[in-house]
């Protein structure tokens, strides 16, 4: 406890010499932490562009900072100590495994902001949390997938059995079933957030296995291009980047983590002083997610559904997990016309009805 | 079919699945047989992924990609060279940081090709031959690197047992001090050797961003170059074996996703952490049953040289 | 022509003094890529080694090295006895992550009981997690004969799905609404590795590692046990003679290893990472491979080594942070330094001549 009050007075200190120094040059310093390195095409690349928005959206009025390749344990605490200790006003940790860290040292600096991407702890009034809802994303492509499959076998390459994941999964099956009853889906766990070699292969497998429309909640381009090579056969979509090199076929549409809104608006807010903590987990609506361009390999029809399911999900007069929907077990999760609270999705460890398989434990 | 796995599809992609581990094996095979332990397979290949990414965008011609990326590989393995073999440093630790090394510069090399399309790689065009059942697809449906790869085994094995270049750098492996005796040049060997298997590693780079992905992202060997490493000591130090090593390990890999694929009923988990069980397995089996033959490791292997006279 | 001439044994003056040239010469080397990255050299250099002992935040950073370096030392400690015998266990990595899995499992299964013994019995646990895990290759390797370069590294990956499996599955927090990772230990009192005393830096895990040091540098100068290590990597026939018996050095090099390397994983979970979750490990088990290396298997110099590797690391951040260098700029600036030092040493044990003109070689 000592320890944290020789740290915060000592940061205090500093805080107010460098909010001093900051008045004085009108600069305000946004620190952005990264899991990966900005070159992975995916994840941490699309947050990187999102911080580089604030850059362009504020010029001068703004310094922005980076850490990238921070491992989600010990190292965490210190680099955003470090952040905090160098001036940093807001700082936003883009991983799930930053949460305890982000609130350690949350508590040490009370004056600095801390922004935590994807978690649901919020222990002190200074950190405020932020996601996107993927799952809507997810819809838009299961409606596309269930219209476009010939085998009727779609799949989807999972990364790790976490609830983003098969929330992605049970969104992305509940609307290709709505739009094509016989479809089944086939999930295959690479167990890694990044090996292109193996996602290659988990493409592959699932192609030789007759399934025809994949998607993937890894990162790298691989599986596209392993659908390219099935020659017209194979389609996919682009996740968390547009991966437009791979269009118009195989690569049919995607999913786009568009950070850019946000960060423009919290650093904005900090600026001009209306900034309070928040939970946000915007969606379509919110502009951070982004259904990339469907391409003229779909189509028309099914590209209008497909359109108009993002926009009334963008309107907000439909929500992809609606009612009736069962478990896998056969148990009720919903009911007719109720909406899944957010608590559900957050947490969610279970397949909706009809998907075969096991969540690895 | 077993579990409704095709077998010929599952071979065909076991063998364009290993092809990375297999070449940058058996240059790291040869570099072993030298009396040289280069644990900077990792960075070589990524090495040779970027370089050799680079140079195909740049030219347009993927053959030109991968001698970029077997000259990146080589370029790199010449530092070790000249640690190992002129300063005599430590070859564990050089290669150690030879990959540290290489993963640092890879993503500075690569900052501005994140993203891109290389040019396409084709299959090699056998005609009517691709249509036969069965065999089509396992032996003549493939790019010419699966059959490089072989071939590359082959000659390596033959240039190990028949030439006398395979005679004198085996000597050079099995005893530094009485090759030099008998007036062979050690340290010229081993540098050639070392680069050798930094080319073939720097092609197995190539291979993956080429090829496999395709596609430069930062780390994209994602530990292919260890696995290399384990193939090597699997194979205890002969040529087929690497290639059994290497399918076996790329069969079992690709054979678990495909039963994941398939939704048989073994847990994800399981099926996961099966290549690595497997390869311990076999290696476990093959090394009790003929006792101290499975200890075939050159005699030099680590030790560095130096000529008193 | 320049010449080398093995001196009869290392020049003391020059094991002391390479160090400090081969840092000088990094510094020229590393202040190159710098400027050529377009960065001012000057400023880097001095974040990345004068700004965390001696800068503006050092008494925060200080203690970090200590964090940083611990587990470094730890782990390359009980490794160089094995390499010392020729014993090759690559796979600390492994030993680490299912130490620090065995001992947590404990401290979450008395959670949230308080009682003084709960932390020291999870060392215990985590050192025994551990040894067990070397133990496969070790009896593998005495028994079969098999190669335990291979088997040790391919243990690395299997405990990599192990800690995934943990982290999603049966060390999952049960209030942690289905997202991954275990409970976190810092509300735990009783399983805590908090620091010393407050901003010391040095917690129960750096205490180990200092002692570790003192204990291998009595056993290597002074036991019996030492010289048969010794000896049997020097001169395994003569070792023989000796009456070693090289299987039990076997299990007792990596057993060692792997209980300090499980400690060390431990030490970290309970402390500075907190929690055991899908990535908690940042490759420590094969950086230790470096700093054994780079301190000639010498406990001693491992301690410097560790403390080195740490400064990079955290000067690194800071450069990167501060100065906006890219990550893989320091993972070269580091791989640089390695060379230099290994280069370096050349001068501890050769001569440098002129060899005059016409002299055999």
């Amino acid at each position: 406890m000592k320890r944290r009050h020789l740290l915060a007075t000592a940061a205090l200190g500093l805080s107010m010499a460098f909010g001093g120094a900051a008045m004085a040059q009108d600069k305000t310093k946004a620190c952005f932490v990264y899991v990966g390195p900005i070159g992975d095409g995916g994840w941490t690349y699309q947050h990187h562009q999102g911080a580089l928005d604030v850059q362009k959206a504020f010029g001068d009025k703004v310094e922005i900072a980076w850490q990238e390749n921070v491992p989600e344990g010990a190292d965490a605490e210190r680099v955003l100590t470090q952040m905090a200790l160098g001036g940093c006003n807001i700082i936003f940790t883009t991983s799930f495994g930053y949460m305890d860290a982000t609130n350690a040292v949350a508590a040490k600096f009370p004056n600095v902001k801390f922004e935590h991407a994807t978690g649901f702890k919020r222990e002190h009034p200074n950190v405020s949390t932020y996601n996107a809802r993927f799952y809507e994303g997810r819809a838009v492509q299961g409606t596309i997938a269930g219209r476009m499959t010939k085998s009727n076998k779609i799949g989807y390459i999972g990364s790790f059995p976490i609830p983003e994941v098969v929330m992605g999964i049970n969104s992305y099956y509940l609307h290709a079933k709505k739009v094509n009853p016989n479809v089944e889906l086939t999930v295959v766990w690479a167990f890694t957030w990044f090996d292109p070699a193996k996602e290659a292969d988990a493409a592959k497998a699932m192609i030789e296995q007759g399934v025809d429309v994949i998607a993937s909640h890894t990162d790298s381009t691989a599986p596209l291009a392993e659908a390219a090579k099935a020659g017209g056969k194979v389609i996919g979509f682009g996740q968390a980047s547009d991966m437009s090199e791979y269009k118009p076929s195989p690569r049919v549409s995607s999913i786009i983590d568009n950070w850019g809104p946000y960060y423009v608006k919290r650093v904005g807010a900090l600026m001009d002083g209306s900034y309070q903590q928040a939970d946000a987990w915007e969606g379509i609506a919110g502009g951070e997610v982004l259904i990339g361009d469907i391409t003229e390999a779909v189509p028309a029809e099914v590209k209008a559904e497909a359109e108009k399911l993002r926009d009334d999900i963008a309107a907000g007069t439909y929500h992809p997990f609606t009612g009736p929907i069962k478990k896998q077990d056969g148990s009720d999760w919903l009911a007719e016309g109720a909406t899944a609270p957010d608590g559900d999705l957050l947490g969610m460890n279970f397949y909706v009805e009809g998907i075969t398989g096991d969540i690895p434990k | 079919m077993f579990g409704g796995i095709d077998p010929a599809l599952l071979i065909a992609s076991l063998m364009v699945a290993s092809v990375p581990i297999l070449l940058a094996a058996v240059g790291e095979l040869v570099v072993e047989k030298a009396g040289v332990l280069n644990l900077g397979v990792e960075g070589m290949m990524i090495m040779g992924a970027i370089c050799g990414f680079i140079t195909a965008v740049e030219t347009g011609s993927p053959t030109l990609g991968f001698l970029g990326g077997a000259a990146g590989g080589a370029a790199l393995s010449l530092l070790f060279a000249a640690l190992t073999q002129v300063m005599q440093a430590n070859q564990v630790a050089s290669g150690l940081a030879l990959t540290l090394f290489g993963l640092g510069l890879s993503s500075l090399l690569g900052q501005n090709y994140v993203g891109i399309k290389p040019p396409h790689t084709g299959a090699v065009p056998f005609g009517p031959l691709a249509d036969i059942p069965f065999l089509g697809r396992v032996v003549f449906g493939h790019d010419p690197f699966v059959y490089l790869s072989i071939i590359a085994v082959a000659a390596v094995w033959a240039f190990l047992k028949f030439s006398r270049g395979g005679l004198i750098l085996r000597a050079v492996g099995e005893s530094h001090d009485a090759a030099h005796a008998l007036g062979y040049k050690v340290v010229r060997i081993r540098m050639l050797a070392i680069m050798f298997g930094g080319a073939m590693a720097g092609l197995g780079g190539a291979y993956l961003s080429l090829v496999r992905v395709p596609q430069w992202v930062d780390g994209i060997t994602a530990g292919a170059g260890w696995i290399a490493l384990a193939i090597v000591v699997f194979a205890s130090w002969k040529p087929w074996r690497a290639l059994l090593g290497a399918w076996l390990f790329g069969g079992i890999t690709v054979l678990q996703l495909n039963l994941q694929a398939a939704q048989v009923g073994i847990p994800v988990e399981y099926l996961s952490m099966s290549p690595y069980l497997i390869t311990i397995l076999v290696l476990v089996l093959m090394s009790s049953g003929r006792g101290k033959a499975a200890l075939n490791a050159p005699a030099c292997l680590g030790q560095n040289f130096h000529a008193a006279r | 022509m320049l010449k080398l001439e093995k001196r009869p044994s290392p020049s003391v003056m020059w094991s002391r003094a390479t160090p400090v040239l081969a840092v000088a010469l990094t510094m020229v080397a590393g202040g190159i890529m710098f400027a050529v990255l377009g960065k001012n050299p000057f400023e880097a250099i001095r974040t990345i080694f004068w700004d965390p002992l001696f800068g503006e935040f050092a008494f925060y950073l200080r203690g970090q090295l200590l964090v940083k370096a611990g587990p470094l030392i730890l782990i390359a400690v009980g490794l160089s006895l094995g390499f010392r015998a020729g014993i090759w266990n690559i796979g600390a990595e492994g030993q680490y992550i299912m130490g620090a899995i065995c001992g947590a499992a404990l401290g979450l299964a008395v959670f949230p009981t308080e009682n003084r013994l709960i932390f020291p019995a999870m060392v215990v646990a985590g050192a025994l997690g551990g040894w067990a895990w070397a133990m496969i290759p070790a009896v593998l390797k005495t028994r079969f004969n098999t190669n335990e370069i291979l088997v040790s590294l391919m243990l690395v990956y299997v405990a990599q799905t192990v800690l995934a499996m943990a982290s999603t599955g049966f060390l999952r927090n049960p209030e942690g609404m289905g997202f991954p990772g275990s409970r976190n230990f810092s509300g735990y009192a009783a399983a805590r590795n908090g620091f010393l005393w407050e901003g010391a830096g040095l917690h129960w895990g750096g205490v180990m590692a200092l002692a570790t040091v003192v204990a291998a540098y009595v056993l290597l100068q002074r036991h019996m046990l030492g010289f048969q290590i010794k000896l049997s990597g020097q001169a395994p026939r003569a070792a023989r003679y000796a009456g070693v018996q090289p299987d039990r050095l076997v299990m007792l090099c990596m057993g060692v290893a792997g209980a300090l390397a499980g400690m060390a994983g431990l030490f970290e979970v309970t402390g500075p990472a907190g929690q055991i979750s899908i990535d908690f490990n940042s490759g420590y088990g094969f950086t230790a491979i470096i700093v054994a290396f780079l301190g000639r298997l010498n406990p001693v110099g491992i301690l410097f080594a560790g403390l080195l590797m740490a400064l990079t690391y955290i000067g690194g951040e800071m450069a990167s942070t501060n100065l906006g260098l890219p990550s893989a700029a320091i993972q070269a600036f580091q791989g640089m330094l390695l060379f230099f030092l290994l280069a370096c040493d050349l001068l501890t044990n050769f001569r440098i001549r002129l060899a005059k003109k016409g002299e055999a070689r």
